[in-house]
């Protein structure tokens, strides 16, 4: 079970919303491997981000499998360019995948420098992130204890009409 | 792996369609879509060749309503069935929470049916997953064609562990939600069995 808790989600928002005004870009997206949404930034009204999300996740699994395949550790990013936007894809700490939609107002240059900056950032966010689950679970709290109360038998029967 | 955004106040959950190729996993993802709340459901997303088979997945996301103020939020993949596209298969398997197994009910799709589940079987646990302790049902599918297998000789050899599993024509819909319903609830249960629910 993979968890993102309010105070990490704060942070990684604050550093999306930062990395988004530093860069110019429209738009940010911060995207968990799984193609889960984490956080947003800028114009994001009128994207389908749950399409988008699954679909970068696609993108990327797809990018890291093929590295393997021709004994790359990893690539560093990817650039799509398009006649009037750009979108940059990267990876943070192997567990998020960092979205930046620019136009001309930006640049490629300007992104790669603001985007090197945040995936720092947000990877200590993750790393300690990692850490303090672990350190629940070991504590037997299992973030369980927090999750939506107890799960029972009749909410799963009611979610169905049942 | 479900994730839980407490933030969001949201439960995520992913749910594979796995099976031979043109046994109707696309299918059933169709005909949940077309049956689902426009307010319940996003976009259906194919990524397929122009022939229509399914070159990487298709994805449909669902909200199921919530519980204790969390939303649940499923999302439904597929893999594309033709041999050769494995290591797409391998890709969609990561992180999954429940699996339901299509099976083309065609005397012809016999074997097939077999290779796919031992594929599955394989793919799963070269990630780490155990398809006897994962959330899985089994979906006879094309019960109306002409020339099928029994039941009890499909459950013998797809089914042999007797979990859930269920008659279709998902062309027509039937026993296309009860199999997603069965999924579902067994990925919740096991959520809760992780919350000391
Ligand atoms: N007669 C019949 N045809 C079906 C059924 N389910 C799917 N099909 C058809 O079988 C073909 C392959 O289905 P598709 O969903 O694309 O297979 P996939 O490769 O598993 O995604 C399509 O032409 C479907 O219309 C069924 O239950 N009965
Ligand atoms: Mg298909």
């Amino acid at each position: 079970m993979e968890m993102l808790f309010e105070e990490e989600q704060q942070q990684i928002q604050a550093i999306s919303d930062r990395l988004q005004k530093d860069s110019n870009a429209i738009a940010v997206l911060v995207i968990n491997k799984d193609g889960q949404e984490i956080a947003r930034s800028g114009q994001t009204s009128d994207l389908d981000i749950t399409s988008l999300s699954s679909l970068f996740a696609g993108n990327v699994a797809a990018t890291g499998e093929i590295a393997k395949f021709l004994r790359e550790e990893e690539f560093g990013g990817q650039f799509h360019e398009g006649t009037k936007q750009n979108v940059h894809i990267s990876v943070v700490a192997r567990r998020a995948i960092l979205v930046v939609i620019f136009d001309g107002r930006s640049s490629l240059g300007l992104v790669r420098l603001r985007v090197r900056k945040a995936t720092e950032e947000m990877t200590k966010i993750f790393d300690a992130l990692v850490k303090k689950i672990a350190a629940q679970q070991a504590a037997g709290i299992g973030g369980g204890s927090q999750l939506p109360g107890e799960i029972t038998d009749e909410d799963i029967d009611k979610l169905f009409g049942e | 792996m479900s994730f839980i955004n407490y933030s969001a106040r949201e439960i995520n959950c992913k749910i594979v369609y796995y099976g031979p190729g043109l046994c109707g996993k696309t299918t059933n993802l169709k005909y949940i879509y077309e049956k689902t709340n426009p307010d319940a459901k996003g976009k259906m997303i194919t990524l397929a060749t122009e022939t229509e088979r399914t070159l990487f997945f298709d994805f449909l996301p669902l909200s199921l309503g919530e519980i204790r103020g969390f939303k649940t939020r499923f999302h439904l993949y597929t893999v594309p069935g033709q041999v050769f596209y494995d290591a797409s298969r391998k890709l969609i398997l990561k992180g999954v929470d429940g699996v339901v197994f299509v099976a083309d009910s065609q005397v012809a799709r016999f074997e097939a049916n077999i290779e796919s589940l031992e594929n599955l079987r394989s793919n799963l646990q070269e990630q780490g997953y155990n398809l006897d302790k994962l959330p899985y049902v089994v979906q006879y599918n094309k019960r109306d064609m002409a020339e099928v297998s029994s039941v009890e000789e499909l459950r013998r050899e797809l089914n042999p562990n007797n979990v859930p599993d269920f008659e279709a024509v998902a062309s027509t819909g039937v026993g296309v939600f009860e199999t997603l319903k069965a999924v579902a609830k067994q990925v919740l249960t096991e959520l809760k069995r992780g919350t000391g629910g």
